[in-house]
């Protein structure tokens, strides 16, 4: 007994000294055989280890004995391990570590989209940037309209993409589809959209080769994702030369849910007394608006959204009338808008997301037409047009991940949608139910590829037609910031309201079919991106000889885009350049020709700095687009939209001023549409009788816009200092 | 003999016990006087790594994830390339998140958090400002909640208004109470052990004579 216990304690003794310490050195390198520094040198479940020098050496002592494992660590990259009986000789470890796999050096589907989003790194725009470009006055589209791909289209609204017509880019709030994103259409003046940017946290605008989960849109989508809860509640109030606003955002004490809301007064009245405009306005553009969003957690993962907005507005105006010499056309129009839209997304159990929207809009428009009688008296014989289009839509999507990047999203949607116009007597409606399935899949081969397939199918019962849509991306990454796309898929869209109308079901979808390539070069401090598309359009509709889908048309292109945060300090830009090569033969065009709405060069150039001492922001854009066709009717049938306007040219400036006002964050906001006053022509318009002719031009040459923007943020710190 | 013997192996076994814990306050002793005197980049990664090796041998002590945490979101406020800021404020959270998890609702903690979330602002002022300065204020006064004593609070309250311009709502004239008081508190703050959290009082000082001038 005794000898067995004498036995033990000095085997004791003997493992805790008598072999003393272990000597473990090496190099760590990345696969490249290139040295790290400052990795985590360490034995496992011990004290004992060291970091990395330089040159990527290190060399440590250990008391740990027997059978270990040795690790490199590092944030980033791979652990690497090695297993070891340490008994005192000397134990050369030589770790290689590898990028660990994240969500940053991912490959994303990138062909024919820019993304604006805090969420991931590299993206091509901040949500700021939409706020802050120069000459776009905070309209969300205005802001896209400086990337490739985009027309510049000042007479009518909508993002004109690709040889696309406006109606041919959709919006998607939240994934639901928004009916009437911009304020009514006045004639020959482009509308703004009418959602704040401040909504948005993310915003995509897709010139192409689109996602299944979206449809309705030939050419492009602009897909807005809402903000989640606010960071704290806060209050703003704004004045500027054209009205009013205020708004307030609450979070719950718990922070898990959150209202707010904005009300809006714009009136041009005092705005139009001080610069001229072309038209003689009779009612000068007032706009009350006002949104109310709520925002709730209902579980770690689960987020109930919901977003409500309403506008009335009114405006009137008389000009030169073309068709009456010597008399006035006068145009009105009241427009009230209600949009509203809820939606769920949720994780059910580790695998599955589930997304479900409900949305509702309807708009009105009463418009008057006519003349007056040579003496500014309006009050006979004008035309009245009623317009509503309401449209319900329901939205439900499954999203089921497979291994550690890929999933597969299916769902369908419902839309309910009533139109209904009326032109003095003539008064006539249709309801159309739309419902489409979509699935698709995002495929990750490595990390390094991905392939998007999916297909949309979509029927409409107006038309009483259905379609089939394939879709296709991949996106191949070939060094850590070098990418390679390629797009392809098929977009179904239904004809133009007015067209349906008295047509019906004789006429069907009209598509699109995209193929696109592109390159890009990502890293923090720019973009590089080419893209080349070529799109083809068939069943286009056409309204002579007749009605009918026999329209046809293609697009191509290539587009440069680049963006430098770095060279210059505190300087930020981009340069955007499309060439566009289109064809159409479409509604009354007598054969494919160029259309009015495409132009064949545009380039764009945005410019930002930064004064860090004055507290101030400059911003710059100057956009080129050569001249566009347009129809002289003087002309023989084989000269149809053989007439070019003169080259667009526009310089516009913002300037804005940050400080604090009595605790408040406040913005002073300067900004000037075509500072070098250019000639702006859109095209022309010709008398019925073709004798005489109009150019179509801005309401006025310039904009001028001065505001204040306040931000008062509930903050306990804040009390805190007033406290001391 | 058999008494002996089980007085031999309780006394085996509870060497290594106590042997443990005097080596843990030893390692935790020597590097916290390490951190105290430096402000070099490749030192901190250092000492982050020591902390960490001890944070993983210990699984159940807050402070060594906690100093590796605060190692970890001093090098994001020293980093100049910008592209490295994130993955350090990322893995100051994840330090920080761990030592939250052994010891919750702590106000050192909470500190901590606060200064990664503010280092991730300078990558990009305009858009991250309002975010990031949201969620630093907010960290800092549930440090201030957690404990009103705590100096570190009024300090880094501090600190962050004296680098913000007066434009936006900082100042040396709004740092100068924040930084009294600070430096008021540490003056009578004890630390509960020789290697729980105290730094920052001479650096305090500095920032409030220049505060004053």
């Amino acid at each position: 007994m005794k000898r067995s216990f004498t036995f033990l304690l000095c085997s004791l003794i003997i493992f805790n000294g008598v072999w003393g310490q272990t000597r473990v050195s090496g190099k760590v390198t990345d696969p490249s055989h290139h040295a790290l520094q400052g990795v985590n040198i360490a034995v496992r479940g011990s004290y004992d280890g060291t970091t990395s020098g330089p040159d990527g050496t290190f060399s440590f002592t250990t008391t740990e004995k027997g059978p270990q494992v040795l690790q490199a660590s590092m944030a980033g990259l791979k652990t690497d391990t090695m297993n070891v009986t340490l008994n005192g000789s000397l134990v050369d470890f030589q770790p290689v570590m590898v990028k660990a796999f994240n969500q940053l050096n991912l490959v994303t589907i990138s062909a024919g989209s820019f993304e604006a989003s805090d969420e991931h790194q590299n993206t091509i725009l901040k949500p700021l940037d939409i706020v802050t470009t120069a000459g776009a006055n905070a309209d969300v589209v205005s802001a896209l309209k400086t990337l490739p791909g985009a027309q510049q289209i000042g007479e009518n609204a909508g993002l004109f993409v690709r040889g696309g017509t406006g109606s041919e880019t959709q919006t998607f709030i939240d994934g639901m589809l928004v009916n009437d994103p911009y304020f009514s259409s006045v004639p020959d003046i482009a509308q703004r959209g009418r959602f704040s940017p401040f909504l948005f946290k993310g915003t995509v605008f897709s010139s192409g080769g689109y996602s299944a989960q979206y449809g309705e849109g030939l050419s492009g989508a602009i897909i807005l994702e809402s903000q989640d809860l606010p960071e704290r509640s806060s209050s703003t109030l704004s004045v500027s030369s054209v009205g009013l606003g205020v708004g307030q955002e609450e979070l719950s004490k718990s922070k898990t849910s959150s209202y707010g809301f904005d009300l809006n007064y714009t009136n041009l009245l005092p705005y139009y007394a001080v610069s001229k405009q072309r038209e003689d306005f009779t009612q000068k553009p007032v706009f009350w608006n006002g949104d109310f969003n709520f925002r709730i957690m209902t579980s770690k993962t689960g987020m109930l959204k919901f977003y409500g907005y309403g506008n009335y507005s009114k405006l009137g105006f008389l000009g030169p009338s073309l068709n009456y010499p010597g008399k006035q056309d006068l145009f009105s129009l009241i427009n009230y808008n209600v949009y509203g839209n809820l939606t769920y997304t949720g994780l059910l159990g580790s695998h599955w997301k589930l997304y479900a929207g409900l949305s509702y809009s309807d708009n009105i428009d009463k418009i008057q037409l006519g003349q007056d009688n040579g003496a500014g008296d309006t009050t006979i014989d004008l035309n009245q047009v009623d317009n509503r289009d309401a449209l319900g839509q329901g939205k439900v999507m499954m999203t089921r991940y497979v291994g550690r990047f890929s999933s597969i999203r299916f769902g369908a949607e419902y839309h309910d949608a009533f139109n209904r116009y009326g032109y003095d007597l003539y008064d006539t409606n249709y309801i159309d139910h739309y419902a489409a399935a979509f699935a698709e899949g995002d495929f990750y081969l490595t990390t390094r590829f991905v392939a998007r397939i999916g297909a949309r199918s979509e029927y409409s019962s107006l038309l009483r037609k259905g379609n089939l849509a394939p879709r296709l991306s991949v996106a191949y990454k070939v060094g850590e910031k070098d990418q390679f796309s390629l797009a392809y898929g098929q977009f179904y869209e239904r004809p133009d309201t007015l067209l349906w109308l008295g047509y019906g079901h004789s006429l069907g979808f009209a598509r699109a079919t995209h193929y696109i390539a592109s390159f890009q070069r990502v890293s923090d401090d720019y973009t590089f991106r080419f893209e080349l598309f070529y799109k083809n359009y068939d069943h286009l509709v056409t309204t002579v000889p007749d009605t009918s889908n026999g329209g046809s048309g293609f697009a191509r292109g290539a587009e440069i885009f680049w963006r430098d945060r770095k060279t210059f300090r505190n300087v930020d830009y981009w340069i955007s350049y499309s060439y566009l090569d289109t064809r159409r033969k479409w509604i009354n065009y007598p054969f494919a020709v160029q259309p009015d709405f495409a132009a064949t060069n545009t380039l764009t150039v945005v410019y930002k700095q930064f004064f860090p001492k004055l507290f101030t922001n400059l911003g710059l854009t100057y956009t080129f687009a050569s001249g566009r066709p347009y129809y002289n009717p003087n002309l023989p049938v084989s000269g149809f939209m053989s007439s070019r306007t003169i080259p667009y040219n526009s310089l516009g400036l913002s300037a804005s001023y940050l400080t604090t006002i009595h605790k408040a964050f406040t913005v002073f906001v300067l900004s000037v549409t075509n500072v070098l006053n250019s000639n702006q022509v859109y095209g022309y318009v010709y008398s019925n009788d073709k004798a005489r002719s109009m150019a179509i031009v801005p309401p006025a040459n310039s904009f001028i816009f001065v505001g204040m923007f306040m931000s008062f943020g509930v903050n306990r710190s804040q009390e805190v200092i007033d406290s001391q | 003999m058999k008494k002996l013997l089980l007085a031999s192996v309780i006394l085996l076994s509870g060497i290594p016990v106590l042997a443990q814990s005097a080596r843990y306050q030893a390692a935790m002793e020597k590097n916290v006087a390490i951190l105290n005197g430096t402000a070099n980049m490749d030192t901190l990664q250092m000492l982050s790594n020591n902390f960490e090796r001890i944070a993983e041998t210990e699984q159940n002590q807050w402070l060594p994830y906690y100093y590796a945490s605060y190692c970890q979101s001093m090098m994001a406020f020293m980093e100049t390339d910008m592209t490295r800021v994130d993955g350090l404020a990322d893995q100051a959270d994840q330090l920080a998140a761990k030592a939250d998890s052994l010891a919750p609702n702590n106000s050192e903690i909470y500190c901590i958090k606060s200064m990664a979330a503010s280092a991730r602002i300078k990558v990009d002022p305009m858009s991250r400002g309002q975010q990031y300065g949201t969620i630093s204020g907010q960290d800092l006064q549930t440090a201030e909640t957690l404990d009103p004593t705590n100096p570190r609070v009024y300090f880094l309250e501090g600190e962050g208004k004296f680098y913000t311009p007066a434009n936006y709502g900082g100042g040396k004239a709004v740092a100068k109470p924040l930084l009294e008081k600070a430096v008021a508190l540490y003056g009578t703050f004890k630390p509960k052990t020789d290697i729980d959290p105290n730094w920052g009082a001479a650096y305090t000082k500095m920032l409030l004579a220049q505060a004053s001038q």
